[in-house]
């Protein structure tokens, strides 16, 4: 609600902006007057005041568009309603807008203002949508207003924003190509995007803009792979299309052995012209067993990404989105080693039970893949069979398809198949079936006679188009061993008198010409025959007809002289010039005559020369080399923008270009090398010689990271483990996956910073790592009782500790999302961290959890001195500081007197906010001192400054008299001190409040150690870092006293520090996710020097003034 | 990417266009009109053509094509996959998708299709994401607009589209939750002239329709997954749970959706729920003909056989049927040449039979195969292939929904060749 009203604010602020002068239209008095009549009504209706009026103009303008009717006329009555209050008549305004603005330049220009101001709005679906039409409208003259806007937008904080500026990429390079390098850049930085809402978008912005720079995917590489599963399905087919094309630039032809094998095998397909090239062949052989030499020097081992890419697709198979499959099934069959590709054929098998435009590029992609790969369709042989009722371009694909699997075993059944297609009443679809047995007999020897014989048969047909195919089939397949079948040429030779299609009788006279010496009776009759029908035949018959007279001439001259001349003479006087042609041309080659000359003698082995059978071939053959499921695929011709797709590369570019940069604590080596160094330094022995507590501190957090290093590395090395045996741990591997994905959802929602980490390592187990992490510390402060049987049994007690409240932390974070949003649930992970003052949220948690509790006990108890220094467990120590009232400061929303006996407080409870991990938790009190129940307290109209956003607290439906109510909201306070403004209502009243939030409650504490802290604090020098001279408050000078003002101050963690005159703070800013330092030295007198770094200056330099103030005070 | 669409209805005019990026002529489509011309059955018309400047990439969907141009390479499945969604969302919001609803919605459409694609890339097309922010129309809400003013346009932004479950719209709120799933199963087989199995498999879909308030988390696991053989899934449905464990776990949508579609292939475990004796002949000599058609239950679990109703497209030589029904009527159409009878309910102790003579054009020659027959039939209450639901669970919420089940099993493409050889 509050959003949309917002909305309707903001652009009704400004609806007199957009209307300038229209009177002097400049078309107004011209051609098309008539038109303007028409529309007259319409620009009334778009003048008026009426939204209603305007939105029945609007729709009958885009009823006009969509009809494909020019209403280009009304431009400048819609144009002024750009900024209209009433969001349909917005909506369609824009709808015209986009349709009309590349035809009036220049008045669609006074739209842009409207949309520059959506750009800034808070809300980020308007500032969305704003940029969509602004990008939407082709008009070169905003280029630059365009790329400013997309540039702005790719660094927007909301996902949803960044994904219409990478929508809005290829708008603009199309308006103006020169923009190219500039859009490069805003890809490179959206590539880098975790999100798998910008994911699809960017990459087809990458796709159409520079499908060339590969270089830009490396570092994205394992990202897109991990992403994949949960991007929307139209992203997920261009992702794994390009990802295709980028696999066999990077990667090993998985296939190096087979293909040579295939390759070897393929020599026998090349039969026919075999004899001729055999020394050919030979070469190619050394040449195949050089390299195959070569590769059994090396075998090949799969790249681990190669291996990432396969794996995190292969579900994908199984989704609804026919795209998607298809694009899989490319993937595999470019991409994966022979052995494995077969998974795909079922996948590709449900589809054909899919609309008939999904069959037929389906099976035209099979076609394709069965000629390459036969065996992996054979199994679903029968998923091809026809039924009637296919239409019959899909019936041609499918016997195409069943040609392709015809082998020596399933012929059989197939020509059983095929006999009952025969008898089709589609005509066109029997044509094809004859073509097929043609096909099959010509490939597969054995059945080469019962095809022969079935096809002979067929001559007898009553269909006069299946005898014509027939007799053009059974030609080819003669030519093959014409010796044994003359009694064939002779029943054909019979055919002649009926056969009336002209392709069939030009076969049949072609064959009797061909083999006359097989029909040496027959052959002269046929031409005697001919030569009287000559005149009505058509025009390729004719030319057969003169080819059958030269050849029996050059036999049999004795019998067919006259006839010969007879059927040239009449070629002679042909209307056809072909056929004049061709009659002179034989006449000068047969007839021998003084002028013949030399040609004449070679007659007989220019007619007669023994010639190659055809090769029945599939008109699928080859067109592998076009990537699978693609246009230009189908096509069997290049499309315009088609991306070639690579050869294998001979030798595999550097794999380390894609590795990106890892946090430390994941690169811990391995296991045993932690270990070894936990043996061979006792638990404390890092600290000895150091005061108590920081010594405490220290040891602590080194173990805890230890001990979650080790466990992390442990999950890393078994990751590694399973990449290298492929396939033996990968089932178990994914069931962990599994098992993470609710919680790999949650974290995403928390928008937690997810390292990159370095291999295969997904980025569900990186969460589960820094879950773990937070766990770890946890279970670390509880083992600390027993310090000197740890070491060994630490982690592993962690570990099982850690599933168990895993499966914890997940049920309640289930009933979290669950949950109205305000309900302040915590995470676990969390309330380790924060100060145990949780006392007045038991309210609202009516099961604390179990885990916090015995923690409590266990450090209050025994662990004291040890702990004293920890930041962490501060608050737990001093009685004083449980009350939230000391740590919490409370600030007052609404006093008693201006609310009417409502009187509103609220602090920074600090704790994660758990329905949006970018806002901060405001934790609620409100009182009711006056006499009457207060109803229905919420809030309303909230005004932000640009990028805040506020999640409200949920109603309070009664609050009586005397009464109490706690309510947490989230505010985003886009890391800056602005005031949020609202309105809050009760069922009588509203009252204007704000609440400001001091600058250290924009941050949230973070764990470091030492050498992460220095490390971090290395690269935050110079303008990052402010460094203050103070002196400390007198009560102020021991660190215990620091440490609990600094925090207070500000949400920090502690950092463990080796030095006790110093103190070390860390976190990160709530929205942006900035580091904070915070380092106190201490020097003699209460002397004291304070250095913060910070990325965010402006928080850096309040943050200074606010902890000064507590230090000093 | 996807360039413009134009819808054609069956007489070949244009009735809309949408442009996604710089107007195309529709002149465009005039390459299409030549290509359908040629082919006489709308079905025959390749999905997929080239012009000299555009490929135009079209799909026929409830006598309307849909035709898209597209200039530059792009997964032709992609924009198939994408128009039939088109469709389905027309179906989705009007009930149906035919040329008069469309038209008479025509700004409702061109709204959809506008929040649909942008720039030719799909933006939107997850029907419970539209639905916020397009209202689907109806009768009460139509007559108060007209008296308000009001619109159809959702005031509220779409927030779905930010969100992890983008299928799932937020804030849903029902007073009666319910969660309704039909198991419908359609046999496809192939019978040969004896009346064997040529060729069987049971295509299943698990159809859902949940209206339940908040974010419901679902489980829905069956008694014998182990029958299934290959699937696909609604996005929502977690894969890697199906993989370990065989269970459905998701956030479903909400209103109607399709959860998954599996398919059962064995061909011993396909029951071939009827028989059919047939037996038509045609005479050399006297043009005419014998029709003898016998439909018995052969393997339908105790189950009553419905709806069915045998098709049987006859030679063009065959001019009229004069047949008699000893159950339910037939029809046959001169035009088209298909015979229907349809039966109805089959009653096992009164077996339907449809016979008598058949008369064919003076003089033309006996067609040379006998035609075969489709059959059409539903069993309620049974899933075909044995399948059953085990158990729904739900998670994260605290209501108590209602929960039912319904199998449904229907003949897909159910063909039995023809028997006799004469």
């Amino acid at each position: 609600m509050s959003a949309s009203s917002a909305f309707n604010d903001e652009k009704g602020g400004s609806s007199s902006v957009g209307e300038p002068e229209y009177g002097h239209d400049p078309a107004s008095g011209g051609i098309f007057s008539s038109d303007y009549k028409r529309h007259d009504d319409l620009k009334e209706m778009l003048d008026s005041n009426k939204d209603s009026l305007k939105l029945e103009a609007m729709k009958r303008i885009v009823a006009m568009i969509a009809r494909g009717k020019n209403a280009s006329d009304l431009f400048p009555a819609v144009v002024k309603n750009v900024a209209c209050k009433n969001i349909e008549v917005k909506k369609l305004v824009y709808v015209y807008l986009v349709r009309y603005a590349e035809e009036q330049q220049d008045l669609a220009l006074l739209s842009i203002s409207t949309f520059q101001r959506g750009l800034k709005d808070p809300n980020q679906l308007i500032r969305a949508s704003a940029l969509r039409v602004l990008s939407s409208i082709r008009v070169t003259i905003i280029v630059p207003i365009m790329m400013l806007a997309i540039k702005e937008a790719a660094s927007d904080m909301s996902p949803y924003v960044r994904k219409t500026a990478a929508h809005a990429i290829p708008k603009l390079y199309s308006l103006d190509p020169e923009q190219k390098d500039q859009l490069i850049e805003v890809i490179e930085k959206l590539l880098a995007d975790k999100t798998t809402l910008v994911a699809g978008s960017v990459v087809m912005a990458f796709e159409e803009v520079c499908p060339e720079r590969i270089d830009l995917i490396h570092k994205n590489y394992r990202k897109l792979c991990n992403l994949l599963i949960d991007v929307e399905e139209w992203g997920q087919v261009v992702i794994i299309n390009m990802l295709t094309r980028y696999a066999r630039t990077q990667f090993l032809n998985p296939n190096i052995n087979e293909s040579l094998l295939e390759e070897g095998g393929g020599g026998e397909k090349t039969f026919y012209g075999s004899d001729e090239d055999e020394d050919e062949d030979e070469e190619e052989k050394e040449k195949k067993a050089e390299v195959a030499a070569m590769a059994k020097r090396k075998p090949y081992v799969m790249d681990p990404d190669h291996r990432l890419l396969l794996r995190n697709t292969k579900p994908l198979l199984q989704s609804r989105n026919a795209a998607v499959v298809m694009a899989v099934a490319q993937l595999y069959f470019h991409l994966a080693p022979k052995a494995e590709v077969g998974v795909i054929a079922k996948a590709l098998v449900r589809l054909l039970r899919s609309h008939s435009e999904v069959q037929y590029v389906v099976l035209q992609n099979v076609a394709t893949m069965t000629i390459k790969r036969r065996g992996m369709f054979e199994p679903y042989l029968k998923s091809f069979y026809i039924r009637s009722t296919d239409p019959t371009q899909i019936k041609v694909l499918k016997l195409e398809v069943l040609t392709n699997l015809a082998n020596e075993t399933n012929i059989s059944t197939i020509l059983r198949e095929f006999q009952t297609y025969i008898k089709s009443m589609d005509k066109d679809f029997v044509a094809a079936t004859i073509q097929a047995i043609g096909r099959c007999a010509t490939n597969i020897g054995e059945v080469r006679d019962t095809c022969l014989n079935g096809l002979v048969q067929l001559l007898s047909n009553r269909d006069e188009l299946v005898v014509a195919e027939s007799v053009v089939v059974i030609k080819k397949l003669l030519q093959m061993q014409p010796e044994k079948h003359s009694d064939i040429i002779k029943h054909m030779a019979k055919l002649t008198d009926n056969i009336q299609v002209p392709m069939a009788r030009a076969s049949i006279l072609w064959l009797i010409g061909e083999y006359c010496e097989h029909v040496p009776k027959i052959a002269p009759d046929v031409l005697r025959k001919m030569a009287k029908s000559f005149t009505n035949e058509e025009d390729i018959v004719k030319l057969q007809i003169i080819n059958l007279a030269a050849k029996l001439y050059l036999t049999n001259s004795k019998q067919t002289k006259l006839l010969t001349q007879y059927v040239l003479n009449l070629a002679k006087y042909d209307q056809n010039y072909d056929i004049r042609d061709r009659a002179r041309f034989i006449r000068q080659l047969i007839v021998p005559t003084e002028k013949s000359g030399a040609l004449s003698k070679y007659a007989k082995k220019l007619f007669l020369a023994l010639k190659p059978a055809p090769v029945l071939e599939s008109p699928f053959k080859d067109r592998d080399h076009f990537q699978l499921g693609s246009l230009s695929h189908l096509l069997n011709a290049k499309a315009g923008g088609y991306q070639e797709l690579p050869d294998w590369p001979e030798a595999a570019p550097d794999p380390s270009v894609r590795n990106v940069e890892v946090p430390e604590w994941t690169k811990c080596s391995s296991r045993e090398k932690r270990k070894e160094k936990k043996v061979e330094k006792p638990f404390y022995s890092d600290s000895e010689g150091e005061s108590g507590p920081t010594e405490s501190a220290d040891s602590e957090s080194d173990s805890a990271s230890g001990s979650e290093s080790g466990s992390g590395s442990e999950e890393s090395g078994s990751g590694s483990e399973s990449e290298e045996s492929e396939e033996g741990s990968e089932s178990e591997e994914e069931e962990e996956e599994e098992e993470e994905k609710d919680k790999k959802k949650k974290k995403k929602e928390l928008k937690k910073p997810v390292p990159e980490t370095e291999s295969e390592q997904s980025s569900e187990e990186e969460d589960r790592k820094i879950k773990r992490k937070s766990k770890q510390r946890k279970s670390d402060s509880e083992s600390e009782s027993d310090e000197d049987e740890e070491s060994e049994s630490e982690s592993s007690q962690s570990e099982s500790e850690d599933s168990e409240s895993e499966i914890e932390v997940k049920k309640k974070k289930k009933t979290a999302e669950m949950k109205p949003p305000s309900k302040p649930v915590k995470k676990e992970t969390k309330k380790e961290k924060k100060e145990m003052s949780l006392l007045d949220l038991d309210d609202f948690e009516p099961a604390p959890s179990p885990q916090v509790t015995p923690v409590n006990t266990f450090l209050s108890n025994s662990l004291v001195t040890d702990l004293e220094g920890l930041s962490l467990s501060d608050s737990v120590l001093s009685p004083a500081t449980i009350a939230p009232s000391s740590v919490l400061k409370n600030y007052e929303l609404l006093h008693r007197i201006t609310g009417e006996g409502l009187s509103v407080e609220y602090c920074f409870s600090r704790q994660p906010f758990s329905p949006d991990a970018n806002m901060v938790a405001v934790q609620m009190q409100f009182t009711n001192s006056a006499t009457s129940d207060t109803k229905n307290l919420h809030m309303e109209d909230v005004k932000l400054q640009s990028g805040m956003r506020v999640k409200e607290f949920p109603e309070i439906e009664l609050l009586s008299a005397g009464e109490t109510a706690m309510a947490v909201m989230g505010i985003d306070f886009c890391d800056s001190t602005q005031a949020a403004n609202f309105q809050l209502c009760t069922h009588t009243r509203k009252f204007f409040v704000s609440i400001q939030p001091p600058v250290g409650e924009l941050m949230r504490p973070i764990f470091l150690t030492e050498n992460e802290f220095k490390k971090e604090q290395g690269q935050l020098m110079g303008m990052n870092e402010i460094t203050e001279k103070l002196t400390l408050d007198a009560k102020c000078r021991n660190e215990h006293a620091i440490v609990q003002r600094v925090t207070t101050a500000a949400n920090l963690s502690r950092v463990p520090c080796g030095s006790d005159k110093e103190c070390r703070f860390a976190g990160r800013t709530v929205t942006s996710s900035s580091l904070v330092l915070v380092t106190v030295a201490t020097k003699e007198e209460g002397a004291a020097q304070l250095t913060v770094n910070c990325e965010k200056m402006v928080i850096g330099t309040m943050l200074v003034k606010d902890i000064l103030l507590a230090l000093t005070q | 990417m996807i360039h413009s669409l134009f819808l054609i209805n069956h007489s070949g005019d244009i009735f809309l266009e949408k442009h996604w990026k710089s107007v195309i002529s529709r002149s465009v489509c005039d390459y299409f009109f030549e290509v359908k011309e040629k082919a006489v059955d709308p079905e025959n018309v390749p999905p997929v053509l080239q012009t000299p400047h555009h490929y135009l990439i079209s799909i026929y969907r409830g006598k309307l094509f849909f035709l898209s141009v597209v200039q530059t390479e792009v997964p032709p499945l992609f924009v198939i996959e994408f128009l039939h969604r088109v469709a389905d969302t027309f179906q989705d919001y009007f009930g149906e998708c035919s040329e008069g609803v469309i038209k008479d919605n025509l700004v409702t459409v061109y709204e959809l299709l506008e929040e649909m694609l942008d720039n030719g890339f799909p933006l939107a097309t997850e029907s419970n994401v539209l639905k916020e922010m397009i209202r689907p129309p109806n009768i009460l809400r139509s007559v108060v607009n007209t008296l308000t003013g009001g619109s159809n346009v959702g005031d509220t932004l779409p927030t779905g589209q930010l969100s992890n479950v983008p299928w799932r719209r937020a804030g849903v709120k029902y007073t009666n939750n319910e969660a309704y799933f039909d198991v419908v199963e359609e046999i496809d087989a192939i019978l040969d002239k004896s009346g064997t199995t040529v060729f069987a498999e049971i295509q299943g879909v698990v159809e859902a329709c949940v209206r339940l308030t908040g974010m419901p988390d679902l489980t829905l696991s069956f008694m014998n997954p182990r029958l299934l053989d290959d699937m696909s899934f609604h996005p929502c449905v977690r894969f890697k749970r199906w993989e370990s464990e065989r269970v459905l776990s998701f956030i479903p949508p909400d209103g109607n959706f399709t959860l998954m579609t599996y398919h059962v292939s064995s061909q011993n475990l396909v029951a071939i729920p009827v028989y059919v004796k047939q037996n038509i002949n045609f005479f050399e000599t006297g043009s005419c003909g014998r029709l003898d058609i016998t439909i018995g239950p052969k393997q339908n679990m105790g189950k009553t056989v419905e709806g069915l109703m045998v098709t049987i497209h006859m030679p063009k030589v065959v001019l009229s049927a004069n047949l008699t029904a000893t159950q339910g009527n037939y029809t046959y159409d001169l035009t088209t040449k298909v015979l229907v009878w349809d039966i109805g309910k089959l009653n096992p102790q009164k077996l339907p039979n449809l016979r008598g003579s058949l008369s064919m054009q003076a003089g033309a020659p006996k067609p040379e195969e006998n035609p075969s027959l489709n059959i059409d039939l539903k069993i309620q209450q049974l899933a075909i292939s044995g399948l059953k639901v085990s158990r729904l669970d739900m998670y994260g919420e605290k209501y108590k929904p209602f929960k039912g089940v319904k199998y449904l099993t229907k003949a897909g493409k159910f063909q039995r060749l023809s028997l006799s050889f004469l």
